[in-house]
């Protein structure tokens, strides 16, 4: 399992995504740059400029037609993922840290951040998918609310329509409808510290968080219950599914400001699998010289990339052992 | 409106009344007053005020009562004064009880209430009810578990565990804080004592002693502010130390296990473990020396291994031994040493501890206690190390030295062996050499052998009931002056003694390193080589010395150092402590958050270096294995089971395998379960959002599983390009 590895960010990367038929992958970092590339390969497709501070964040919906990608330069845009145009910038008081399409790609959400006397805002958007309309977009959101109490720092659309799912600074994750900016459902004690990642399964039915409390845990999406809990010795950036195989993988790692302190051991910036079910590490691959900051899986699960503080995207394809290997004997296990 | 006539004030009235001292416990009453007549009465009160006050309590006539014998004109020859409160009585009574008035007459002097009190005792005699018998905990029953495991303490954040080590499966608690009363909490730090009987928390009042299955408290000494406490090597007596001295507040409880106000100031107490009374406190402050009082030296008080002294060295004056229990000073005089540093007594070996047991029935002597001491140059007096026997305090052997900077005694466990380790400096004193000065011990004559360093040593270590040692050498020019970052490059070399010259011989030198710590295995034959203490470097090499097998050993015998091998090498990041287990079996290393906080936790391995459990913890602050007393096992019995291994090990063998195939049937049952409830959880989910159908978007599980496209990609390679030139 030699990894590929991408080159492509002269900082610390802050989200990776793959699209839906997982031959792309878009990357962004602290440097202001969208990348864009093959995943099989590691070659770079190309790159999506024109923001003016770090890109804290990127969404691509099912079609791989649009990117959407949210910045420290308060700006939501959309990108024609074709052609690398931006089709249409939205501004903001503060920062966009989180976006996210929801499963039609009609909507998206995002979060932005409370800063300069400005609340922590969710707003979800129509979009105008029309051929030929891609630039005529609604300036107004379509949905908008503040979340009361601690500040969201991730979100993503359920199955069920206008309800989000959303992690907190304070631990929190919770459920909003977003038409009514009401919290449906909440787990206060879910982590004790700031939710840095939320993933869903493959058919939205649950989901993974991490969270700076060293701790990744699977929820049930509608009860917000704690289904698995999985905890290592180091807080986690991100923690993500493995489609058809019973694992999750988590990143993180010693926090940037005191890598230095630290030997490149002592920072534990490795990629950990968890088997989902029983709670145990089953092993962890090595790379990174910093933290990883975020992880995703190929949608088929042959691949796997994650992105560190270290400005490097690592893109790991399974070997054959992966998935014939049963550490655990022949058991059935639903996705 | 209503008067005031009609509320009711008398809870106020009971609140703030002034409650007027009406007890009896201001008059004392003082009996042994000489026979007078009237005429004489002003004499006798103006003189018994002067006396009081003289003592420091003034007492005018008018507060006198002097009972009169009508009959004879006489006084009956006690009096009564009343003072203005108790204390100012108990004061009275502490100054003047016997007090010798004059040549005749002794003043006796007693509270009022006291003689009230006795007059009216039940003179009859009421036989105490006898007490149940209830049979306490076994404080050694840990020594009789079936399977022979080892017990370990872990202190984590405020909460102390004590863990069975065994297999994975026999690994359990053996003591978890949920099962304690709330008397485990707010301690510096707990200690085993030597063989492993009790275990003591440190606490804010004092020391507290817990023992048996249950961790039921033993025994506690009231030394408040204690911080640091040693055991005697038989568990008979304890020191406590704290670096505040000792003050009695007034009201203290008194007792043979209280500290007294004879006690105050002081900050070094012994006490009786059995019993718990104090037997002796001392003071380590040292008037004429003001630098001892920046670091002690722990232990301040060096026990004999029998039990029987405890000495403790005066810098540059003397040794002071005391015998115990009565802790009275030896011979009534201390052994005056000019200069004298340090002393360390000599270990008993096993063979002492038979001839001792033997003692009755055979006229032989058993080895009298020895203790080493060594004195610095002084003048024209060179430094000196001596050997002297005591009680007899003869003199054994004395070994004169030169340019000496430091000394210091190590004695193998068996007492066999003494080393000096002489740090001896040029006579520009500007480097720094070592010498090692081993006496033999069990020969005539105490013979010395000198090993010459040209490097630093800067630790030496015995092999356990071995003829070997180690030491850690180092002539790194940052040593003494480390600093973050720095990592000090050391040499390890063993030692043997060769019976045949009767001098130590290298075995090996191990160069280039950083180890800085060596742990011999409580059996000897294994070492542990560890980097201790540093940020960037946290080694552990697991070596063998006898690797050998028992055929070639005549081999090994004519190679020297042939035998060793390295078994394994381990790392444990940050590690502060590494501890071998009594059998010798495993090695515990932890990582201390009271030395750092970079992950924290401990692990165990086995003694080739295998890891066989770690456990990074936050907050994790100590790891001790639980001493083990010595066998019962007489040499014989020992020597027997050796030969006979293979017979026991086999029924260890088949538990085992019993053991192995149980667990596995446990954790394949865990992991069905789990399977299933998570099944079961998936599918409960999926049905649900496949019922209410309308959340199921256009993109659903089912659809989004495209088949695999096959990309075809073309590369074109360009293998090697030659430009070949015709020469025409």
């Amino acid at each position: 399992m030699r990894p590929i590895l991408l080159q492509g960010h002269e900082r610390s990367l802050t989200q990776i995504k793959f699209n839906a038929e997982g031959d792309l992958l878009f990357s962004c970092s602290k440097d202001h740059v969208i990348n864009v590339w093959y995943s099989h390969n590691g070659e770079r497709l190309g790159t999506y400029e024109g923001n003016n501070g770090t890109v804290w964040t990127v969404d691509v919906d099912h079609e791989t037609r649009f990117l959407v990608s949210g910045s420290a330069d308060n700006t939501l845009r959309l990108w024609s993922v074709a052609t690398g145009k931006c089709l249409y910038t939205w501004e903001f008081p503060t920062a966009v840290k989180r976006v996210a399409f929801n499963e039609d790609a009609t909507q998206v959400v995002c979060i932005t951040e409370q800063r300069m006397g400005f609340q922590c805002a969710i707003r979800v958007f129509d979009i105008n998918r029309r051929e030929g309309e891609e630039s005529n977009q609604s300036e107004e959101p379509r949905h908008f609310f503040n979340p009361i109490g601690s500040k969201a720092t991730v979100c993503a659309f359920t199955l069920l329509p206008n309800v989000i799912i959303t992690g907190h600074e304070s631990g929190k994750v919770a459920l909003f409808n977003v038409k009514t900016g009401e919290e449906i459902n909440n787990n206060e004690r879910a982590h004790s510290d700031v939710v840095t990642d939320l993933q869903l399964s493959k058919d939205r039915t649950y989901c993974v968080t991490s969270s700076k409390d060293k701790a990744a845990r699977i929820h049930d999406i509608k009860t917000l219950l704690v289904v698995k809990t999985f905890t290592t010795e180091t807080p986690l950036n991100s923690a993500a599914l493995a489609p058809n195989r019973p694992y999750v993988l988590l990143g993180g790692g010693q926090e940037a400001m005191n890598v230095t302190t630290t030997s490149l051991r002592q920072g534990k910036f490795e990629t950990r699998f968890w088997h989902k079910v029983y709670e145990e590490e089953v092993g962890r691959v090595k790379g990174h010289f910093g933290p990883i900051n975020t992880i995703a899986i190929h949608p088929a699960g042959t691949s796997y990339a994650s992105g560190g503080e270290d400005g490097f995207v690592r893109v790991h394809h399974f070997d054959d052992s992966y998935f014939n290997a049963q550490p655990y004997g022949a058991v059935e296990i639903e996705d | 409106m209503d008067s005031d006539e009609g509320i009711d004030y008398s809870d106020i009235e009971a609140k703030y009344q002034v409650h007027l001292d009406d007890s009896l416990e201001n008059v004392v009453v003082v009996d042994g007053i000489p026979i007078i007549d009237k005429k004489k009465l002003d004499k006798l009160l103006s003189r018994i005020c002067k006396e009081f006050t003289r003592k420091g309590i003034p007492v005018k006539p008018e507060e006198i009562y002097m009972p009169w014998d009508d009959a004879t004109g006489n006084n009956q020859g006690f009096l009564f004064i009343e003072f203005k409160n108790a204390d100012e009585a108990s004061l009275a009574i502490a100054a003047m009880h016997n007090y010798q008035f004059d040549s005749k007459h002794t003043f006796k002097i007693n509270r009022f209430t006291d003689i009230e009190r006795y007059s009216e005792m039940d003179e009859t005699y009421v036989e105490p009810e006898v007490e149940e018998y209830v049979p306490r905990e076994h404080l050694k029953a840990w020594l009789a578990d079936p399977q022979g495991r080892d017990q370990y303490v872990t202190y984590r954040g405020e909460e102390v565990e004590i863990h069975w080590h065994g297999k994975p499966s026999q690994s359990e608690s053996a003591m978890k804080p949920a099962s304690i009363e709330s008397d485990w909490k707010d301690f510096l730090y707990v200690a085993w004592s030597p063989l492993g009987t009790y275990i003591a928390t440190l606490h804010r009042q004092g020391v507290r002693l817990w023992g048996g299955t249950s961790w039921k408290p033993q025994q506690r000494f009231a030394h408040p502010l204690v911080k640091l406490i040693d055991f005697s090597p038989g568990e008979q007596y304890l020191v406590t130390w704290s670096n505040e001295p000792i003050v009695v507040p007034d009201g203290a409880p008194q007792g043979p296990q209280y500290l007294s106000p004879d006690d105050e100031g002081n900050n070094l107490a012994v006490w009786d473990i059995k019993s718990g009374h104090l037997l002796r406190t001392f003071s380590t402050a040292n008037e004429n020396d003001p630098q001892s009082r920046k670091q002690i030296q722990w232990p301040a008080l060096k026990w004999s291994p029998d039990d029987k002294f405890v000495a403790r060295v005066t810098p540059g004056q003397m040794i002071s031994v005391h015998e115990l229990p009565s802790m009275y000073l030896h011979g009534k005089k201390s052994l005056k040493i000019e200069g004298v540093v340090d002393f360390e007594w000599c270990p008993l070996g096993d063979k002492d501890r038979e001839e001792a047991d033997q003692a009755s029935k055979t006229p032989k002597k058993p080895r009298e206690n020895m203790l080493a001491y060594w004195t610095p140059e002084v003048a024209n007096q060179p430094a000196r190390v001596t050997l002297l026997g005591f009680p007899s305090r003869a003199i054994l052997r004395q070994k004169n030295l030169f340019n000496v900077t430091e000394c210091r005694l190590f004695w193998q466990n068996q007492g066999d062996f003494l080393c000096v380790k002489v740090d001896r400096h040029t006579k520009t004193k500007k480097s720094i050499f070592c010498n090692l000065e081993i006496f033999r011990v069990r020969e005539k004559d105490y013979p010395v052998e000198v090993v010459e360093l040209k490097d630093t040593v800067t630790d030496f270590s015995w092999e356990p009931k071995g003829e070997r040692f180690a030491i850690v050498a180092s002539s790194d020019p940052n040593l003494g002056n480390g600093g973050p970052g720095i990592t000090i490059k050391t040499d390890v070399s063993f030692y043997q003694l060769d019976h045949g010259k009767n001098d130590f011989k290298l075995l090996r030198t191990l160069s280039n390193r950083t180890s800085n710590a060596i742990r011999w295995s409580p059996r000897g034959r294994h070492v542990v080589l560890a980097t201790v203490g540093s940020s960037s470097k946290s080694e552990l090499e697991f070596w063998d010395l006898d690797f050998t097998t028992d055929e070639s050993q005549q081999k090994a015998n004519q190679d020297w150092g042939s035998g060793i091998q390295l078994l394994g090498t381990a790392d444990h990041y940050a590690l502060t402590d590494v501890e071998w287990d009594p059998s010798g079996r495993y090695l515990a290393t932890s990582a201390s958050s009271w030395t750092h906080t970079l992950e924290n936790g401990y692990a165990i391995w086995d003694f080739r270096g295998q890891e066989i459990t770690k456990l990074i913890q936050d907050r994790f602050k100590q790891f001790i294995w639980r001493p083990r007393p010595r066998t019962l096992l007489s040499k014989e019995q020992q020597r027997h089971i050796r030969k006979n291994l293979k017979e026991y090990s086999r029924q260890f063998e088949e538990d085992d395998a019993a053991e192995e195939s149980n667990v596995s049937a446990e954790l394949i049952a865990l992991r069905k379960r789990l399977v299933d409830e998570w099944n079961a959880w998936r599918q409960r989910t999926k049905n649900e959002f496949l019922g209410d159908g309308k959340g199921r978007g256009k993109h659903g599980a089912d659809s989004d599983a495209p088949e695999k496209e096959v990309v075809e990609v073309w590369v074109e390679e360009l293998i090697d390009q030659v430009e070949e030139e015709e020469v025409v």
